[in-house]
C-alpha cells in the first residue's frame, strides 16, 4: 500500500515550523512576490526566510515543496527564473510549476530537481498529464478538484508519476489557471500577478439598516442582514440575479469548505500519493489544528483502524462543507 | 506584413438552422480570410452540429474561406478523450487545440494553439514552436505591452500570432455546468437549456447591474472587448491575426469595420466610431490592453 505524504500550506516561516511540528511530510511556499498563486500581502517568505524555512524542515526529516506556480508575462521572465535559482540554491525539494516556459526552464537548468505540476496547470486528464511528464519529466501532479474517485483511480493507471489530490480547505470552483474573473474587476490577474479577489479592492458598504453589501471594485459580490457575518467577496462565491431564479443565487458556488476527511481510505484504494490542505493564507494556530488532525487520521487510516473524524469534521464547524466532485458527478 | 481578419468558434449554443444561417452568411457576405469551426465549450452539444459540418466546410471554402478546426476546452471523462485524439489525425483542415491533452496526441505535426492555452511568455512559445505550432492565439487577459513582446517572440519562430480584438472575453471555464445549475439541473441532466440563451445567460449583481454571461462552464464578460481604435499599433506590433468573436448579432457590420481597417482604407478612429454607431445594447470594454480592470474601456487620448 502506499504511504500518502501529507502536504501543508505555509504562508509563514512560523506556519512552517508549526506544520513540520503537527507531522506533515511535505510543505510548500512562496517567495513574496508574483511567481506565486498566494501573492497576498503580509504572506510568504523572504530569500533570507526561505533559506532558514528550509534548513529548519530538513533538520525534521520534512520536504520543502515550491510554489513557483504563476503564469510570467512575456518581458519579466526572469523574476520567476530567479526564484528558481534561488530555491535551487537553498536547497528545496521540489518545484511546483504551472507554465509551461517555466517548467521547461526547470528541466533544462535543474534537471536535477523534483518537478510538480500545479493545479493551476489545469491537467485533468492522463493526456495532459503525460505530456508534461514526458516533456519535463514531472514527478507529481496536483489534480484539479473536479475528479470522482474512480475517475482518480484511471488517471493513476494511465501516467508515469505520483498523483497529490486536495482533501481540505478553499474548495475551487473554476479551472484553475484559467480564470481572469479578477483581472476582469480589479486588473490584477490570477495567473500573471497570483492575485485572486485583492484585499485592497474590497470594499463593505454599511447601509442604514445594518445591512452589509461585500463590493469588488465596482461590482457587488453579495449582501448580509444585519446579523449575518458578511463573508469576503469573491466572485465564483458570490450571489447574483438570473432570470431563471426568483431570488439571487449562488450562480457558481455556496461558500463552502472541502472536507475528504471520510473518503482517506477511498482515496489510499486509488492510489493516491500526497494528501494536500489548502490554506497559505491560514494563520499559525489553524495550520498547526489541521496539520495535526489529518496527521491522526491518516495514520489511523493506514493502520486499518477507523479514524474518529470528529475533531477534523469540527475544523469547518458553523461552516458549510462538500465533499464536492470527488463524491459523485451530480456536483458537475 | 499582411493582417488577417478571423471568425472565431461560435461559443454560445446555438441551434443548427441558426449555425446553417450564419455561416452561409459568413460565406457569402463577409470579408473575413479565416473561419474556426467547432465546438469548444461542451462535449455534450458536439452532436448536434457534427453532421453539418463537411456541408458547412464545403460552403465556407467555397466562398474563398480557410477553414480551421477548433477544439474542446475541457478534457476530462472518456468520450472527450477519445475526441479529442481523433481530432488530433485530421488532416485534411488546419486545426486548433485548447486543451494541453491534444499537445501529446499532435506529436509535432502543424497545429495552432488556442486562446485558453496560456501562452503567455517567450520561452513558452518557443516550446510550442518547436513542437509543431505554427500559430497562437495570445490570452484575451494579455496587456498591450506584453503583447507586443510576444509578436516579436512570435516573428522569430516564423509562427502566426492572434490578437482577440472583437467580442466576449472568456473569463473563465470550469467543471461543473452553470447553466445546469441556474436551472437546478446538473450537466448530465441539463435538457441543453444553454440553447435557450443564444447570447449567453446575463448574471446581474444583486444590485441589477450586469456583471457577467453564463454559456454552459463558461464565464463570458457582459461586455464585448473591442480593440478598433488599436489596430494601427497591433499591426504596428507585428500582430498578423485579428480574431472576431461571434456574437448574436448582426455581424456583418463588425466584420466589415475591422476588415476595412485591416485593409487601411479607414481609420482607428473611423472604425470604432462605424462600431459605435452600430448602437449595440452591449457596452464595449478595453481595459486589458491597458492594463486596467477588464470591464473598462479606456478611451484612446487617454493613452492611446
Amino acid at each position: 500500500m502506499i504511504r500518502p505524504d501529507l502536504v501543508c500550506p505555509a504562508g509563514t516561516p512560523a506556519a512552517l515550523r508549526a506544520a513540520v511540528d503537527a507531522g506533515a511530510d511535505d510543505v510548500y511556499c512562496g517567495f513574496q512576490n508574483a511567481t506565486n498563486a498566494r501573492n497576498f500581502p503580509g504572506l510568504n517568505f523572504t530569500p533570507d526566510e526561505m533559506e532558514r524555512s528550509v534548513a529548519y524542515a530538513h533538520e525534521h526529516g520534512a520536504k520543502v515543496l515550491l510554489a513557483i506556480n504563476t503564469f510570467p508575462t512575456a518581458g519579466r521572465f526572469d523574476l520567476w527564473s530567479d526564484a528558481i535559482k534561488m530555491g535551487a540554491k537553498f536547497g528545496v525539494d521540489a518545484f511546483i510549476v504551472a507554465d509551461i516556459g517555466v517548467a521547461d526552464y526547470v528541466a533544462e537548468n535543474f534537471p536535477e530537481k523534483r518537478l510538480h505540476l500545479s493545479v493551476q496547470a489545469a491537467a485533468s486528464s492522463p493526456e495532459a498529464i503525460n505530456y508534461y511528464a514526458r516533456e519535463f519529466g514531472v514527478k507529481r501532479v496536483v489534480l484539479p478538484r473536479i475528479l470522482t474517485i474512480p475517475e482518480i483511480r484511471e488517471i493513476k493507471s494511465e501516467i508515469p508519476c505520483e498523483i497529490e489530490t486536495f482533501i481540505f480547505g478553499n474548495h475551487g470552483l473554476m479551472v484553475e489557471g484559467r480564470c481572469s474573473l479578477t483581472n476582469y474587476v480589479t486588473g490584477l490577474s490570477t495567473n500573471m500577478d497570483g492575485v485572486c479577489s485583492p484585499a485592497a479592492d474590497v470594499h463593505y458598504d454599511k447601509a442604514p439598516d445594518g445591512s452589509v453589501a461585500t463590493r469588488l471594485g465596482e461590482f457587488t459580490i453579495d449582501s448580509f442582514a444585519p446579523d449575518e457575518t458578511a463573508g469576503y467577496p469573491t466572485i465564483c462565491k458570490g450571489r447574483y440575479q438570473a432570470a431563471a431564479q426568483e431570488d439571487p443565487y449562488y450562480a457558481f458556488e455556496e461558500p463552502i469548505s472541502l472536507n475528504l476527511a471520510r473518503m482517506l481510505p477511498d482515496l489510499v484504494g486509488a492510489g493516491v500519493n500526497a494528501f494536500k490542505i489548502e490554506g497559505r493564507q491560514r494563520s499559525r494556530a489553524y495550520v498547526q489544528k489541521v496539520v495535526s488532525g489529518f496527521r491522526r487520521a491518516i495514520d489511523e487510516t493506514l493502520e486499518g483502524a477507523t479514524p474518529d473524524l470528529a475533531e477534523l469534521v469540527a475544523l469547518t464547524e458553523g461552516q458549510k462543507q462538500t465533499e464536492g466532485a470527488f463524491k459523485t458527478k451530480k456536483w458537475r | 506584413m499582411t493582417s488577417t481578419l478571423t471568425l472565431g468558434p461560435i461559443l454560445y449554443h446555438w441551434d443548427a438552422d441558426t449555425k446553417r444561417d450564419f455561416y452561409a452568411r459568413i460565406a457569402d457576405e463577409s470579408p473575413v480570410d479565416t473561419v474556426y469551426l467547432g465546438e469548444v465549450i461542451c462535449s455534450k452539444r458536439t452532436p448536434f452540429f457534427e453532421k453539418e459540418m463537411p456541408d458547412i466546410i464545403e460552403r465556407l471554402e467555397k466562398g474563398g474561406k480557410r477553414v480551421v478546426l477548433s477544439s474542446l476546452s475541457e478534457v476530462v471523462i472518456r468520450r472527450e478523450r477519445n475526441m479529442i485524439r481523433d481530432f488530433c489525425q485530421i488532416t485534411e483542415q488546419e486545426i486548433e487545440i485548447n486543451n494541453t491533452s491534444g499537445l501529446l496526441h499532435i506529436d509535432g505535426r502543424p497545429h495552432r494553439i488556442g486562446p485558453l492555452m496560456n501562452v503567455y511568455n517567450e520561452r513558452t512559445l518557443t516550446h510550442l514552436a518547436a513542437k509543431g505550432a505554427t500559430h497562437v492565439t495570445l490570452p484575451n487577459e494579455m496587456p498591450r505591452d506584453v503583447i507586443g513582446i510576444m509578436a516579436d517572440t512570435a516573428k522569430e519562430a516564423g509562427i502566426g500570432v492572434e490578437v482577440q480584438v472583437f467580442g466576449r472575453a472568456s473569463l473563465a471555464v470550469s467543471a461543473r455546468c452553470y447553466h445546469a445549475r441556474a436551472h437546478c439541473r446538473t450537466k448530465d441532466n441539463c435538457l441543453f437549456v444553454c440553447e435557450d440563451d443564444p447570447d449567453g445567460m446575463p448574471l446581474n449583481t444583486i444590485k441589477g447591474q450586469p456583471f457577467l454571461r453564463v454559456n454552459g462552464i463558461q464565464t463570458l464578460s457582459q461586455s464585448y472587448v473591442n480593440l478598433a481604435s488599436q489596430i494601427g499599433t497591433m499591426q504596428d506590433m507585428g500582430i498578423s491575426h485579428y480574431r472576431v468573436m461571434p456574437q448574436h448579432i448582426d455581424m456583418l457590420p463588425v466584420l466589415d469595420a475591422f476588415s476595412e481597417r485591416l485593409a487601411g482604407n479607414i481609420s482607428d478612429d473611423e472604425a470604432a466610431s462605424r462600431l459605435d454607431s452600430l448602437e449595440l445594447d452591449t457596452p464595449f470594454s478595453n481595459g486589458f490592453w491597458h492594463a486596467k480592470p477588464g470591464y473598462q474601456r479606456i478611451k484612446a487620448h487617454l493613452g492611446a
